[in-house]
């Protein structure tokens, strides 16, 4: 089976909720961006994978050809919750592994509305919000953040750090949403939305689309692409493993660990070899856990992780320089992309002032709640 | 559309899994599955732990458990008062429920992970359905 390799990337500046093109637009916008960073037409690209969670049901990726070339070529529209975008990334790779193609386009687009997620009605009787706890988001990973405090004595303080580091990260990403630095207090002090989670500490809603083309090794050695190329070391999805508090607990750790534990045998590399991770960050909290479930620390040691910088850019495995959801912005399908085209940018030597210095080896993560993790491991070519 | 008859009716239960019998006492039911002691919420013929069918049997849950984690939620949709205490008890015996943890202050402080706490049932905050019953809902409170 061939190698796969990501050889046209690129994203929108994240922006404002609602502030965006209609759907197909901003999709497109993405998917030009992406061809005219490996210099390659629409007319080239034998399949599209389009990730997209608001709009399932409107066939977004026809539209998207419906504005750039109507080529006729196969369409798939994939949705699987915050996890969509590398869904579709992942998707295209397996054809190409498949050798059905040679060339496929990826893209993941959103357009989100204010305000809070979950929680929102639904279900026959009476309103349940506030009355059997709560489904909003914010709530939700509140829970799973304490069960780490339940655990290991995790701080209010530690989880707000892990927002201070990624809004700091932003400043140095033009594409990010807010380029803000956010010190303690000021993250600590902001509107709590649902405790430990405050306004800071909860990811931004943003209009976003991310776009890739990937090949397969022959197609790039034949346009002579190898340069910028970017190998996909592994490429892995899970659902989530039954647990005892399922039912009323999301449980994001299991499913993530699964993940992880499948892409490190799959790229045949240790989570030591990492050099730089986008995680999902969709809370402060959410970002504690990962560390530990991608074994970037031991068990219990996530806290110490976020004290001492080592997650910080110039410390031993950055995560979320880009600025992570918390402050890049989270247009839920465009997400898993957006990662990916991060981590490739550091691959390539290309992410300017946030440059992680002698980046090889970085990893992408995103959980679709309810669940679906999905992670890649993406390797820099030696020209 | 008699409000005076749906309010002469008993209360409903607000979830399915909450049983209000005729005779005794309210009580959180369970649904155990026989081929490996999986507990679920509600109705269900098979089991997503271990795939079994048909194994499934109605169990009575303890109205004592523990408090697993929390949160306190202070901003929500509209119409529904904050803050509120969103919390995961496990019940002792078996079955975690996710509820409202009452009497006691809404602030890190005054709840503890693991605390003791026991199921009580009351009115569902006053709300009603479009038809206007009235309904009973199961709540956590700190046991003595």
């Amino acid at each position: 089976m061939s190698d796969v390799f990501v050889v046209g990337i690129d994203m929108t500046k994240f922006q404002k909720a609602g502030t965006g093109p209609s759907v197909d637009l901003l999709g497109a916008q993405a998917a030009l961006m992406a061809l005219d960073d490996c210099g390659l037409k629409i007319q080239q690209m034998e399949a599209l994978y389009c990730g997209n969670l608001g709009q399932a049901n409107a066939m977004v990726g026809q539209r998207v050809l419906q504005q750039i070339g109507q080529t006729g070529i196969p369409v798939v529209n994939c949705a699987n919750a915050c996890a969509t975008g590398a869904t579709a990334f992942r998707e295209a790779w397996m054809a190409i592994k498949a050798g059905a193609y040679d060339l496929v386009l990826a893209v993941g687009v959103e357009q989100m509305g204010a305000g809070l997620l979950g929680g929102g009605g639904g279900g026959k009787g009476i309103p349940k919000e506030g009355l059997l706890g709560s489904g909003t988001m914010p709530a939700v990973f509140a829970e799973a953040g304490m069960e780490h405090t339940r655990k290991y004595g995790t701080t209010f303080e530690q989880f707000a750090k892990v927002s201070v580091k990624n809004h700091h990260h932003s400043t140095m990403n033009p594409k990010s949403m807010y380029q803000i630095e956010t010190p303690i207090e000021t993250v600590m002090n902001a509107e709590m939305i649902a405790y430990p989670n405050t306004k800071l500490m909860c990811s931004v809603n943003v209009d976003g689309s991310a776009a890739a083309v990937l090949a397969s090794e022959k197609k790039v050695r034949e346009l002579g692409l190898m340069k910028r190329a970017v190998r996909v070391k592994a490429s892995v999805l899970t659902s989530d493993p039954w647990q005892e508090r399922d039912l009323v607990m999301p449980d994001v750790n299991t499913c993530t660990r699964l993940a992880a534990k499948k892409a490190y045998e799959m790229a045949g590399v240790g989570a030591r070899d990492i050099n730089l991770v986008e995680l999902h960050d969709c809370f402060a909290t959410a970002e504690i856990l990962h560390y530990e479930n991608l074994g970037l620390c031991g068990d219990g040691e996530a806290g110490k992780m976020i004290d001492t910088g080592e997650v910080a850019l110039g410390g031993r495995v950055p995560v979320n320089v880009s600025g992570g959801l918390l402050s890049k912005g989270h247009p839920l399908g465009a997400t898993g992309i957006a990662n990916i085209y991060e981590v490739s940018t550091h691959l390539r030597g290309e992410a300017g002032k946030r440059q992680v210095p002698n980046a090889r080896l970085g990893l992408t993560h995103v959980i679709g709640l309810g669940s679906a993790c999905g992670i890649h491991i993406l390797e820099k070519v030696s020209a | 559309m008699a409000e005076s008859s749906a309010s002469a009716k008993k209360p409903l239960p607000v979830v399915d899994f909450l049983k209000l019998p005729d005779s005794g006492d309210p009580y959180l039911e369970g649904h155990k599955c026989q081929a490996c002691g999986a507990v679920f919420l509600g109705e269900r013929a098979i089991c997503s732990k271990c795939g079994a069918r048909n194994q499934m049997k109605a169990v009575k849950l303890a109205n004592t458990g523990t408090l697993y984690v929390y949160s306190i939620v202070h901003r929500s949709f509209p119409g529904i008062e904050v803050p509120y205490i969103s919390a995961i008890v496990d019940l002792d015996g078996g079955g975690t429920v996710k509820g409202n943890l009452i009497n006691i202050e809404p602030n890190p402080e005054k709840i503890r992970l693991g605390m003791p706490v026991e199921v009580v049932y009351k009115d569902a905050l006053g709300r009603k359905d479009r038809e206007g019953n009235s309904y009973t809902s199961y709540f956590f409170q700190p046991r003595r």
